[in-house]
């Protein structure tokens, strides 16, 4: 700094110090340079990519639309895009519905022991995923938990064959790993309501049942939204439930697309299905926000 | 106001949900110790071999110290990314500073096989070949919302008049951030750096797309699901994973807690 | 004890803190009633029992001779404008001031009549389509009154609803919810730490401390007759001399007040009682020739309409509080500190408090 030379230079540095925005926006610029390379540049890369073709070892980068002509003519593709979609919701849904009695009671009945129930209820969120998956495999397996428990109870004689590798097993075990996610952004809504509210209804004559339907759920539903959110787009992508536990009936659009960039190497047809998906994704998200709080918004 | 019937309800509700939570996982630590090559009831009594098996075993120890590698270094860059970040979106107004914050909090939303490709491409575009270090990156994109949200919490939690104090009392900004900033985010990066290691360390498909030939310890394990007589020792390692991030967890929540108590005890004294 | 609210015995624990002690109070109808005291001292509590919010762990109360000490809040004929307003943030102004309504199932042309009505009596005609992040402090303040007062409650109470409006905002609503208040005719039980705010407003006020209810009287008998030290201590400023009954002279008795000297007032205590004697600085005169205690003055404060004067005695370490009237404009400086004063009073100003 003190090799530079007195007028335009240090002008500079003068406005450089007072000014906030451009202090702020050095701190965060190598945030902002990494993330622009690691994740806005791939996306943008993988969108073009969505419009090549892969001939042989070469790449044609004439733009074309084959790929989503792929996408979304072959039946099979369209329906393991319909197939992801509703097992995802399915998911977001039953996931939902189960964690928020969870929330509500952690920030509306715990009273001192909140910090404890939190902790219990963050610690699953961060063992390992592919190990919570491979446990659902070995519950429901031929020879699994369920089945050798039954049948050591005597209850049953053969082992279920119903309970692994399908979608049910898929939705399972994607409800029961995913469970953490939805709880927490759910809690915090919940716990953000000012419990003044709540007696001001109360006041004007709601019961409990009114009082839950008319202030606490439509105030939570952000966080509900959140969760939601949280669940759904993840989901429609994942690889390792369905591969460990989906068998042949539950594959998912994600297999597929890594098989393009493993065993076949048609990277192009690849990008395109994973555009097509998200933007199926995005499109069903949308639709699925809208509509929440337009029914919310007649609460009154 | 009184408590409304249905309580006790609630609270049983509460009870099982936290079984469903625990209940398939402790599976893995309960057959760990099973003396038998089958994941089957009924139990064939208590052993410790698939541990002694799983000790012995070299593959592991490379993709577990690979593991640890990789998981060092995103979180530590993803903190030395997160930190600048959450001081410049906490303490200054700066135009954009939201759809900055977005972009960040946008690997989230986005399914990981997508982020997983999307870097594969990149990676082949610019010709540079698949190692670990091409897993750091992958990891620092997963990471960076967990290190700036936490930043972000722990910074909006202490007054800035105190920086501004330090800067009044005749520091320049490089030595407030030492003498002030710096020690009191001390837990929120203590935090940051134990999450992101976490989320780095358990992460698989990301890895598995940007890893080459290289394993990291989810790597390994994914490929050992396909033979059964080495199942128990898996389940060993997903075991010893379970406790070691648990402990972790429990570590990162309390460091939390502590900045949070300080935070009320200075309000008090105030 | 009749009574239109009655509250009898009411006690309210917190773990080991007693927060209301044994209260007893009578409120009439349509009365302006004020719980009136320092923070701490069981107001709130008080009042949130009346509304269903907390419940007594010993006592009862009853509106028109029903119980409800236990009953829900949602049951109880009385309405809550809280400290905090609690102007639902979902909802816009209308639904607010709407929500208690609803269950009535009242035809919609209905409901919007009593609603715009309301709004009108809250003179926030048109406000309807807000929202509470829309809306000053002082007009969420009145939506809340407008949605309690739409529910036509037997009770309004009131938590301290003008703390956070500033000075000005706040004198004009004291008189506009008094007005309110005579226009309705509804009840009011007004809690409030600001003794000037409750004397003005009241028609009877409850002075708490600690839990317990201290006095209920007037404005005007609490200020001129407190019956203890920390009532006339709480309302308005005071002096307070610690005196000892030396001898009765028929109705009158003669107490030594130590360095303000030997006094005769008029009071029934017998003789060696311990008392307190206790004089609104308003009721002292200042004069440079003659009076009963001789002193000098320590500090002077010129207020525009009057001037407060701190004058030292000799033996006292507190001085004494004197406040007189600017009546006749003054040429030059009145007393300043430094200068010989004499101060008097009259007979009948002084009053007897219990010494314990």
């Amino acid at each position: 700094m003190a090799a530079l030379e007195g007028g335009l230079g240090s002008r500079l540095v003068h406005a450089y110090r007072r000014s906030e925005a451009a202090r702020g926006l050095a701190l965060l610029s190598p945030t902002m340079l990494i993330m622009l390379a690691a994740l806005a540049a791939p996306m943008v890369l993988l969108a073009l990519y969505s419009f090549w073709t892969q001939s042989g070892y070469a790449l044609d980068t004439n733009l074309t639309l084959a790929q989503y002509a792929t996408s979304i003519g072959r039946a099979n593709y369209r329906a393991l895009f319909y197939r992801s979609l509703e097992i995802s919701a399915i998911v977001t849904v039953v996931t939902v519905l189960l964690a928020y009695p969870m929330a509500y009671f952690v920030a509306f009945r715990a009273g001192r022991s909140k910090f404890v129930w939190l902790i219990l209820l963050t610690i699953p969120f961060w063992t390992s995923y592919l190990l919570r998956v491979f446990a659902w495999k070995l519950i429901l397996g031929y020879n699994g938990v369920i089945n050798s428990g039954l049948m050591s109870l005597g209850l049953i004689h053969q082992p279920l064959e119903f309970l692994l590798y399908n979608p049910t097993a898929v939705i399972v075990t994607l409800a029961h790993a995913w469970a953490a996610f939805a709880i927490l952004p759910i809690y915090v809504s919940l716990e953000k309501i000012d419990r003044s509210l709540l007696e001001a209804a109360a006041d004007l004559g709601d019961g409990p049942v009114r009082r839950f339907l008319r202030i606490t759920l439509p105030l939570s539903l952000p966080g509900v939204i959140g969760a939601a959110v949280l669940i759904f787009v993840p989901t429609t992508g994942d690889y390792v439930t369905p591969t460990l536990v989906g068998g042949s009936s539950g594959v998912m659009i994600a297999n597929v697309i890594e098989e393009q960039f493993d065993k076949v190497g048609n990277w192009p047809l690849g990008a395109a299905l994973a555009v097509a998906s998200m933007a199926a994704v995005g499109v069903a998200t949308l639709l699925f926000v809208g509509a929440v709080r337009a029914a919310a918004g007649r609460i009154r | 106001m009184k408590r409304t019937t249905g309580g006790a309800g609630l609270l049983v509700y509460a009870v099982f949900y936290l079984a469903f939570l625990y209940v398939p996982v402790l599976f893995l630590p309960l057959f760990s110790f099973n003396d038998s090559p089958f994941i089957a009831f009924p139990l064939s009594g208590f052993t410790t071999r698939w541990y002694a098996q799983l000790f012995a075993d070299t593959a592991v120890q490379g993709a577990l110290f690979n593991s640890l590698r990789v998981g060092a270094a995103a979180a530590i860059i993803a903190t030395a990314l997160g930190l600048p970040a959450a001081k410049a979106l906490t303490r200054y107004r700066v135009p954009g500073g939201s759809a900055v914050l977005g972009l960040a909090n946008l690997s989230l939303f986005i399914p990981e096989i997508v982020l997983g490709i999307s870097l594969l491409v990149l990676l082949n575009v610019v010709a540079v070949s698949l190692s670990l270090w091409t897993v750091v990156l992958g990891h620092i994109v997963i990471c960076v919302p967990f290190a700036i949200t936490v930043l972000m919490s722990r910074m909006e939690g202490f007054d800035r008049n105190l920086e501004e104090a330090s800067l009044d009392l005749g520091e320049g900004t490089w030595m407030t951030f030492w003498r002030v900033t710096f020690p009191l985010a001390l837990p929120g990066i203590v935090s940051s750096l134990l999450l992101c290691f976490m989320v780095s360390f358990d992460d698989f498909l990301i890895a598995y797309f940007l890893a080459g030939n290289e394993t990291t310890l989810p790597i390994y394990i994914w490929g050992q699901l396909r033979f059964p007589y080495k199942l128990p020792a898996v389940l060993a390692l997903g075991a010893l994973i379970l406790v070691t991030s648990t402990a972790l967890v429990v570590i990162a929540e309390w460091i939390r807690s502590r900045g949070l108590e300080e935070r009320r005890h200075r309000m008090v004294g105030a | 004890m009749s009574g239109f609210l009655r509250i009898e015995r009411v006690t309210k624990r917190f773990g080991s803190v007693v927060a209301v002690d044994d209260a007893t109070l009578a409120i009439q109808r349509g009365e302006f009633f004020s719980l009136l005291g320092p923070s701490g001292c069981g107001k709130t509590t008080l009042l949130r029992m009346i509304g269903g919010f907390e419940f007594p762990d010993a006592g009862d109360i009853f509106v028109e001779d029903q119980r409800i000490t236990d009953t829900a809040p949602n049951l109880r004929p009385s309405n809550m404008v809280f400290q905090s307003y609690a102007i639902f943030p979902h909802l816009d102004v209308f639904d607010n001031i709407a929500y208690g309504l609803r269950r009535e199932r009242l035809a919609k042309a209905d409901l919007e009549a009593r609603v715009r009505d309301a709004l009108a009596m809250i003179k926030l005609e048109g406000f309807g389509q807000r929202r509470a992040d829309e809306l000053s402090g002082g007009q969420r303040q009145r939506v809340a009154l407008a949605r309690a007062l739409v529910c036509r409650p037997k009770v309004l109470l009131l938590d301290e609803p003008l703390g956070a409006l500033d000075k000005r905002l706040r004198e004009s609503m004291q008189i506009e919810l008094r007005q309110l208040q005579r226009d309705v005719g509804i009840t009011f039980v007004f809690v409030t730490h600001d003794q000037e705010e409750a004397l003005s407003m009241s028609d009877r006020i409850a002075v708490m401390s600690a839990g317990k209810i201290l006095q209920v009287a007037s404005p005007r008998v609490l200020y001129e007759q407190p019956n203890c030290r920390e009532v006339a201590d709480f309302i308005g400023s005071i002096n307070l001399f610690d005196a000892v009954v030396e001898a009765r002279d028929g109705a009158d008795a003669l107490v030594d007040a130590g360095p303000v000297g030997r006094l005769r007032i008029q009071a029934d205590e017998p003789v060696g009682k311990r008392i307190i004697l206790a004089l609104r600085p308003e009721k002292v005169t200042l004069s440079v020739t003659a009076g009963t205690v001789k002193g000098t003055i320590a500090a002077a404060a010129y207020l525009g309409e009057r001037s407060h004067y701190n004058v030292a005695i000799p033996g006292r370490a507190e001085p004494v509080s004197v406040a007189a009237q600017n009546a006749e404009r003054v040429a030059e400086r009145g007393h300043a500190p430094g200068d010989t004063v004499y101060l008097s009073w009259p007979a009948g100003a002084v009053l007897v408090l219990p010494r314990d």
